[in-house]
């Protein structure tokens, strides 16, 4: 019997894991300050060609005719790849966990709905080259009518923006035009209040502004795999999403990540991969498409901008007795990850409060900006700032010092909170002693004494009665999965075609792979 | 495409290649001599990561035509090692927690590095002044501005 010597390799690892409190070294610092970190971009492989993509100068308009004849002779082109040629154009990035329909192009066949949409994409020998033949790219577009305002997207006869979702909102469970929180009758409680403060909030889309922007290089391997490397955050979802346009198995792609130039959320959304990894398929030779700065200020999804309402009724001693939130996520013209942050969004709500009666309702925006997605928070930080802001107000209205005003609405362990769940392990209320101590910040010696531990639950655990409201009707057939990037170009000078009508329902995919649910919490063929 | 011979020292060794009219050195410096340090983030001359020493003298590699180095003395962070021992601005980031995705890291030692070989015991506003024009999106900027001034502390030291 053959064993292992494994005293030579006994003091290697001790198995030692208290590190609290231990200063540690990052394992790739090194590698930073000596710049040999490995970024996707440091990457030079033999042959490689450049891909650069065509945008919409555009927020929303039909696009009656794209010729790329002179752009295909121009020196040092290699392909031009159209909508057509990719083999599933139509993706949404959740729909890897069943959520969500398919609704982004790849490539814009038939209209392009925001500034900065990729049209075409040219492989060159250069990057200059490249640039030079999308000069030669000519595009007839008849610019439409946009919407850029999400309760303006929401009005009757608005535009619509994205066809898969005709009254420019994101569907839930295919029925649900918004995501909804009821607990009490907030009516009632406004009704009760001394005061009620209602007041609107605005946020902006925020770029994430990676010092690194978005690119992948993507180059045939051993056994008709393709290498690639990239920048996203989110490896082996990028994997997946690009075996899913790009309509072959998973085990085609040999993803290498891990360094990233900075992320905070703007590199999970797939830009580059797809079209980098189509166009090494399509030329036999290694792709690299990187943004320009410009284009991941433009194209590179944004954290989306949020409208909130907050109408609060509170008590002269202090207490809120009623919240009534409505938001409006501004999605842009795609799914991202919006109809996410709109359910994180409201399992947020009311705050990390206890309060009897809340009222809920938030909506996931279609409107001719950039797509939105993911950074840092999101569905949560706007709402959060919203949230604060109306507090520091509300502690004004009553003359409660905002410290005390935030610990005397604190959750405590064994409340109820809107969700019907019951909290534990809270720690607001020792949180905001502590800060006040290190802001010094004078609290009452009342204040100071009060814990999370002590006085929750009874009846503030009560679920206070609710009025339930009418269901509403199932999704229109309207709504269903649409196939328009397959449809022939739209004819020139008529007005845009209604919805399409229903295809048959999407094929189950090829892999026939049980999808699990996250966001719907159930298993599902 | 007609191609412009150049000749440059890169970090102490003199190097020669052929590039295009109209190539940047940031360009040369990655794709023609193979030097990764030098970072693109913007190519238009806002965020730094392309810094580089020509002459000494501390510049934004991608607004730099790579034909303008001829003859010159090109510095990177490749070069900033002494063979297998750190430099003490490369000590003093590490110590410092100085870098998180480290892609600001190649031009923010070449900023530090220009303003250490001017001045010895820079002040804090001294340093900050130096990377100014170097971005970190981590916002990891106050450990940086004290790895700084660590590394020229240590320097004294030694001196």
């Amino acid at each position: 019997m053959l064993e292992l010597r494994k005293d030579i390799f006994a003091d290697e690892r001790d198995d030692n894991l208290k590190e609290i409190g231990k200063g540690t070294q990052r394992q790739d610092m090194l590698g930073h300050v000596t710049g040999t970190s490995t970024y996707f971009d440091d990457h030079k492989l033999q042959g490689m060609l450049h891909l650069k993509v065509l945008r919409s100068p555009h927020a929303h308009a039909r696009l009656r005719r794209i010729d790329t004849m002179e752009a295909e002779r121009s020196p040092g082109v290699r392909r031009i790849i159209r909508g057509a040629d990719v083999p599933r154009n139509l993706n949404t990035l959740l729909s890897l966990i069943n959520f969500g329909k398919d609704d982004e192009p790849s490539l814009a066949v038939d209209k392009v709905r925001y500034k900065g949409e990729p049209i075409v994409a040219i492989v060159a020998d250069s990057p200059r080259e490249a640039y030079e033949a999308m000069a030669k790219v000519r595009v007839d577009y008849e610019p439409l009518p946009a919407v850029f305002d999400v309760e303006e997207a929401l009005k009757p006869g608005a535009l619509v923006v994205n066809e898969t979702y005709p009254k420019n909102t994101f569907i839930y469970h295919d029925v649900y035009d918004h995501q909804k929180l009821r607990f009490g009758d907030v009516e009632r409680g406004f009704a009760e209040a001394d005061h009620v403060l209602e007041q609107r909030y605005q946020m902006s889309p925020i770029e994430h502004a990676p010092t690194e922007t978005n690119g992948s290089i993507a180059a045939p391997d051993t056994n008709g795999r393709y290498v690639v490397y990239t920048s996203t955050q989110a490896l082996f979802f990028s994997l997946d999403t690009c075996a899913k346009i790009l309509d072959v198995p998973s085990n085609t792609f040999h993803f290498i990540g891990g360094t990233v130039g900075g992320g905070f959320g703007g590199k999970v959304d797939t830009l580059t991969e797809p079209l980098a990894i189509l166009g090494a398929m399509l030329t036999g030779r290694p792709v690299r498409y990187q943004l320009g700065r410009e284009e991941e200020m433009q194209f590179g999804s944004p954290r989306g901008a949020e409208r909130i309402y907050i109408k609060d009724g509170v008590m002269r001693d202090g207490r809120i007795v009623a919240r009534k939130i409505r938001a409006y996520f501004d999605s842009g013209a795609y799914t991202r990850l919006s109809s996410y942050a709109v359910v994180k969004c409201v399992a947020h709500l009311p705050g990390p409060y206890t309060i009897p009666n809340v009222h809920g309702d938030v909506y996931c925006v279609f409107t001719n900006r950039t797509p939105a997605t993911a950074m840092r928070g999101f569905g949560v930080t706007a709402m959060d700032f919203a949230l604060e802001c109306q507090m520091d107000k509300l502690a004004h209205l009553v003359g409660i010092d905002p410290m005390e005003f935030r610990i005397l609405n604190a959750y405590r362990d064994g409340d109820m909170k809107a969700h019907r769940r019951e909290a534990k392990n809270t720690a607001l209320i020792e949180c905001a002693q502590v800060a006040a101590e290190k802001a010094k910040w004078p609290l009452r010696e009342e204040v100071k004494r009060m814990s999370s531990r002590k006085d929750g639950g009874g009846s503030r655990a009560a679920i206070s009665p609710t009025p339930i409201e009418p269901a509403p009707q199932r999704a229109a057939v309207s709504q269903q999965r649409t196939t328009y990037d397959r449809a022939p170009p739209a004819p020139i000078h008529e007005p845009p075609p209604p919805a399409p009508p229903p295809p048959p329902r999407p094929q189950s995919p090829s892999h026939g792979a049980t999808r699990f649910s996250s966001v719907f919490g159930t298993r599902r063929r | 495409m007609t191609k412009t011979p150049l000749q440059f020292r890169h970090n102490g060794r003199d190097v020669a290649v052929f590039v295009d009219g109209g190539v940047n050195l940031l360009v040369a410096l990655r794709e023609l001599i193979g030097d990764m340090t030098p970072k693109f983030g913007c190519g238009q001359g806002g965020c730094g990561a392309c810094s580089v020493l020509i002459d000494g003298e501390l510049h934004l590699s991608c607004l730099t035509l790579a034909e303008a180095v001829n003859g010159r003395a090109v510095e990177t962070l490749d070069g900033l090692k002494d063979g297998p021992n750190l430099h003490p601005l490369q000590r003093a980031f590490m110590e410092q927690f100085a870098a998180q995705c480290g892609y600001c890291t190649p031009g923010m030692l070449m900023a530090a590095k220009s303003l250490l070989d001017r001045n010895p015991s820079p002040s804090r506003a001294e340093v900050i002044e130096a990377i100014s024009g170097n971005i970190c999106r981590c916002t990891g900027y106050e450990p940086i501005i004290n790895a700084v001034l660590a590394a020229a502390s240590s320097g004294r030291a030694r001196a």
